[in-house]
């Protein structure tokens, strides 16, 4: 199924799933760009739990816990072994 | 089990390629800058925490040493900052890499005592021999003070790695203990936990006051040379 509006312009949540993979290949991937999406990425979580008149911790717990998840699952290899299963 | 011990200490690898430099880059993400007279409470925390400590440190300093405040502060926020987010599970502590650490301590302490040796020639050859020695002992006591000397930022690149990293491994041996014996006797389980909590406070309190004692002795090294 075409689509009348152009590919490039939709947000994730517009794109249809059978143009996923395209709409994943346009946006090309350079350097200044990808780190315009982290400083936009950052300043976005900045402001929205950091920057305002009360914030509490969880803005920064959910920082915490996620750097927890991202080095559970960079060394999900080694912790493999040690987990209490029949078959390793 | 050897193998599996000192595998937190490995530098992580994603892909292929070593993430160290971002695992080094994130404390310094947790601490944004302050943009206005007043400023959100995160900023504000940690601007109260910043003057207590640097009026702490740079106290008993000359103004010519009080110059070197921005380095000896920022270097106490890296150290507290990076060996607190190693007690996380799971992560990598970059302070653990003895690498890092002598890259940190020789620069610094070269730094303080160039600073001497050009500024106050007479008064930094002098530190190296102590008041009130007698006169034979002269020579044996400068070759002593100089040994003494060179050995500063090997002594406070290993003090702050063996702290670091034998806190970790008795942590990990602890929690595996406490693991194989809650299978045998509940109650020397329930006893080794304990013993893990209190080496986890320690651990807390290990990680602040490395970094307090690393900033400290660098601060030491130059309030003897300006």
């Amino acid at each position: 199924m075409t689509s009348v509006v152009p590919l490039k312009e939709k947000k994730l949540l517009d794109v249809k799933l059978k143009e996923l993979p395209s709409w994943i290949i346009m946006w090309g991937f350079i350097p200044k760009g990808i780190a315009g999406t982290f400083q936009r990425g950052y300043y976005w979580y900045y402001n929205k739990y950091f920057n305002v008149k009360k914030g509490s911790i969880a803005g920064l717990s959910m920082v915490l816990a996620a750097y927890v998840i991202f080095n559970y699952c960079c060394s999900y290899k080694e912790l493999e072994h040690e987990q209490p299963r029949e078959y390793h | 089990m050897n193998e599996n011990l000192f595998a937190p200490f490995m530098i992580p690898v994603m892909l292929g390629i070593p993430i160290t430099t971002l695992i080094i880059i994130l404390p310094s993400m947790l601490f944004p800058a302050p943009n206005r007279l007043i400023n959100n409470r995160t900023i504000a925390i940690q601007q109260w925490l910043t003057k207590l400590t640097s009026k702490q440190l740079m106290n008993v300093h000359s103004p010519k040493g009080q110059t070197w405040s921005l380095m000896l502060i920022s270097l106490f926020l890296f150290i507290a900052s990076t060996n607190l987010l190693g007690m996380l599970p799971h992560s990598f502590t970059p302070t653990t890499q003895l690498s890092m650490n002598v890259g940190m301590a020789i620069p610094l302490w070269a730094g303080t005592v160039t600073t001497g040796f050009r500024n106050k020639t007479k008064m930094s050859l002098a530190h190296l021999l102590p008041q009130g020695t007698p006169t034979f002992l002269i020579p044996m006591l400068v070759i002593i003070e100089t040994i003494s000397l060179f050995i500063q930022p090997v002594a406070l690149a290993v003090r702050l790695t063996a702290n670091i990293t034998a806190g970790h491994l008795l942590m990990h041996l602890i929690g595996e203990t406490t693991l194989a014996l809650m299978n045998i006797n509940l109650f020397s389980a329930f006893i080794t936990f304990t013993i893990l909590a209190l080496l986890t406070i320690l651990e807390f309190a290990v990680a602040l006051i490395q970094a307090y004692v690393f900033t400290l002795l660098v601060s030491l090294y130059l309030h003897d040379n300006t």
